[in-house]
């Protein structure tokens, strides 16, 4: 595999979104600071019945599902054998190194004690019994497992490079302190570069390991994420509480991973002016439908087995909300299964917009909106509490848009039309 | 007989392993939950309570100060005499409520920590700072452990652990059975020592549960027959006796088994022996391996063929 089936996107950094999203982040980041003066009481809704809110709902519980693009093109990759989709795995893991080191930075913002987190490493308090325990130790592994992935791309440049905005700055920094530059700097800056060059052989080498880990890891937390609730018997409504919810959210994590890697890829070839992937993403969209089709039966099966589809078409507040998760999944894998819809951006824009919404309502109707700690427990989100959200979600869009544009993540444009042609041959042939 | 043979050896070696094996299995087999009635609770008898919250005010004054949980109180109340909470929270570890149906049905109730003899708080924590004594049952926080995750408190059926959401450094709270304060001192808890109707009886379970099914038997009609906390979530050392129905006292309905028994249970299914990762993850490896060399031959030959074609060009 080679590293030149990527390309940098070469734009302006400052742009209007840039200084929106940035606003987005700095109220989010002062709001974080107001919780760490004051507790997390001053700026959330959280209580004691529901001790978990939006920031463990949608940061961790949805978000990471939200991140599983890069673990879902790494399966279908690495796994399923379709290499021609590898020039688009580099911002897919992008995506999810943003979406998981955030999720870990929101825990943090989260848990009451940070301080005392550091006991994860120490064998004498492990509590094996616990799912939190597993996907505490999972998620930081796997963060770890995409940071290597994505070393390459800054190996490569690094490697490349010539330093010029470092130069400059340094050249401006010495000028006007009225100095001469010394020459060791630039053998610093070459011994970097060396050392770029040293490592980045050295990793291609074990990097099918890492990346075999980067789709093991997830496999582990995600279904734990489900085990989470296993223990809420009592508090879970019976819609959502069943031993198969570590397969449920196995499962739902999959067709949302995908499902965002053809959003991620839309909506970054629309705001960056490229032609859509339209071959790639149509071949990649006929996995979704078979991966709902297990979830929605396994849903199903699970319900009828537990005498419960009453209380599914029950049409009260709960029901309200499954149906709804229900209908959303089922009717982006319906307008999937057609062939035609698939080759259409717009349809398979709808489509997977609808599939990411449903399994994200899932994930929301478990851990927050089917949980019923008893009578006289309300939980909405604060509005700071909501505004700390967006300030990491407007962070994360942030730091992807620069990224792309200093590093070479994007697939090649001219690469893509050569594997197209060569596509097409093959086919022909 | 002479001397033992090689095989003999081998025959005996075989056998020790099995035993051992089989031994083993005895052992995981009986690790499952048994109820331990020499550890120490409290039984409390609703139809006894006055409702006069002297136990509240003990074990605010007992507890008050150990660790970092002080309370905040106003200036004019120093002693907290006149601190009148609703409910369990970061600076309350029990409670005594009305719970009224009408003018000749009503009942008061005291919340604390029921002491699970199974505890989904300890099951759940991801760090063990939330542990049970095995001599004593008495389920206790470290909060020099604790990470602040909450967890606990999604997992307790009876949502008692408290966190304290307006501190900049804040922990769960929970009832301790005075743990290092009245028992270290006196050996009896200090909602016990100060109830003055004796609602309250602390001793071992096996003792507890023997006054409750006394009481029952002696006064027919005035109790509901059953010891709450005898079999709930596999039982707890903190028992109820009541003249109300004891979902009304704000006791849920809960079966006989833990909660933590069946999550356990699937978490151990899947991690065994660490078994099934490992096998996953050297599946997949051997998967992605032969899939990668299929490519790179792929990728040479194609290299090898352009070449050729290059070369056939340049003529």
């Amino acid at each position: 595999m080679s590293h030149d089936e990527y390309q940098r996107y070469d734009a302006k950094i400052l742009t209007p979104s840039f200084i929106v999203l940035l606003a987005f982040t700095l109220i989010g980041f002062a709001l974080i600071a107001v919780r760490f003066i004051k507790g997390i009481g001053a700026v959330s809704n959280m209580s004691d019945g529901y001790p978990w809110g939006i920031w463990i709902t949608y940061d961790v519980a949805t978000g990471t599902a939200i991140a599983c693009g890069g673990y879902a093109m790494a399966i279908l990759i690495y796994i399923r054998n379709r290499m021609h989709y590898h020039p688009m795995i580099r911002s897919a893991i992008l995506t999810s190194m943003f979406g998981y080191g955030l999720a870990g930075f929101s825990v943090m913002v989260d848990v009451g004690r940070p301080w005392n987190a550091y006991n994860f490493f120490i064998p004498s308090k492990w509590q094996v019994n616990s799912a939190m325990f597993e996907v505490a130790l999972c998620v930081m592994a796997y963060t770890t497992v995409l940071l290597l992935e994505f070393l390459p791309a800054v190996l490569t440049t690094l490697e490349k490079t010539e330093w010029k905005t470092l130069q400059l700055l340094l050249d401006i920094l010495y000028s006007r302190m009225g100095m001469e530059r010394p020459e060791r700097i630039g053998d610093r800056l070459d011994k970097v570069k060396d050392l770029a060059a040293w490592l980045k052989p050295r990793l291609d080498k074990v990097l099918i390991f890492i990346i075999v880990l980067g789709i093991t890891l997830p496999t582990m937390h995600q279904s734990s994420l489900g085990s989470l609730l296993l223990i809420a018997s009592t508090k879970l409504h019976p819609l959502w509480y069943t031993g198969f919810l570590p397969l449920l959210f196995l499962i739902n994590c999959m067709f949302i991973g995908y499902s965002i890697a053809i959003l991620e890829s839309v909506i970054s070839c629309y705001a960056f002016k490229r032609p859509f992937e339209t071959k790639e993403l149509s071949g990649m969209a006929r996995i979704i439908p078979w991966l709902t089709v297990i979830w929605l039966s396994v849903v199903i099966g699970d319900l009828a087995w537990r005498g419960q589809i009453g209380a599914a078409l029950a049409l009260d507040f709960y029901s309200g909300f499954f149906l709804l998760e229900f209908c959303l999944v089922a009717g982006g894998s319906l307008l999937m299964f057609s062939g035609k819809k698939r080759e259409s951006i717009r349809w398979l824009f709808v489509s997977a917009v609808l599939i990411v919404l449903g399994g994200a309502l899932y994930r929301f109707n478990v851990y927050l909106i089917g949980f019923n700690p008893g009578k006289g427990w309300h939980y909405f989100p604060a509005l700071a509490e909501l505004l700390i959200t967006v300030g990491i979600v407007a962070f994360e869009i942030l730091g992807y848009q620069v990224l792309v544009k200093i590093l070479p993540v994007l697939p090649r444009l001219h690469t893509r039309q050569q594997l197209d042609a060569e596509h097409g041959v093959a086919e022909k042939a | 007989m002479g001397k033992p043979s090689r095989r003999d050896f081998l025959k005996i070696i075989g056998a020790s392993g099995a035993a051992l094996l089989a031994g083993r299995g005895e052992a995981t087999a009986s690790e499952a939950h048994q109820v331990n009635n020499e550890t120490i609770g409290m039984l409390y008898d609703a139809t006894r309570c006055v409702g006069c919250k002297a136990c509240m005010a003990a074990c605010k004054r007992v507890n008050s100060d150990y660790g970092s949980l002080s309370y905040e109180r106003a200036t004019f109340d120093t002693d907290g005499l006149w601190d009148a909470p609703q409910d369990l929270s970061g600076s309350t570890r029990t409670l005594i409520k009305l719970f009224k149906e009408s003018d000749k049905q009503w009942s008061y109730v005291k919340y604390s920590c029921m002491h699970c003899q199974k505890p989904s708080c300890v099951s759940v924590c991801p760090v063990s700072a939330m542990t049970r004594d095995k001599l004593t049952g008495t389920v206790d926080y470290n909060k020099d452990t604790c990470i602040g995750c909450r967890y606990c408190q999604i997992a307790c059926a009876f949502s008692i652990p408290k966190f304290q959401w307006n501190k900049a450094i804040p922990q769960i709270v929970k009832c301790d059975l005075c743990k290092n304060t009245n028992l270290l001192n006196k050996g009896i808890t200090a909602c016990a020592e100060t109830c003055p109707v004796g609602a309250i009886t602390f001793g071992k379970r096996k003792d507890l549960l023997a006054e409750a099914n006394n009481r029952l038997r002696e006064n027919p009609g005035k109790y509901i027959n059953r010891i709450y906390g005898e079999k709930e979530v596999g039982g707890t050392n903190h028992l109820y006796l009541s003249g109300m129905e004891f979902n009304k006292l704000g006791l849920p309905v809960l079966k006989d088994e833990a909660p933590a028994e069946f999550s356990e249970k699937i978490q151990h299914t899947i991690y065994k022996g660490f078994i099934a990762p490992v096998a996953l993850y050297s599946t997949l490896c051997f998967i992605a391996i032969k899939n990668m060399k299929g490519n790179n031959d792929a990728d040479k030959k194609t290299a090898e063929h352009e070449k050729k074609g290059e070369k056939t060009n340049e003529p």
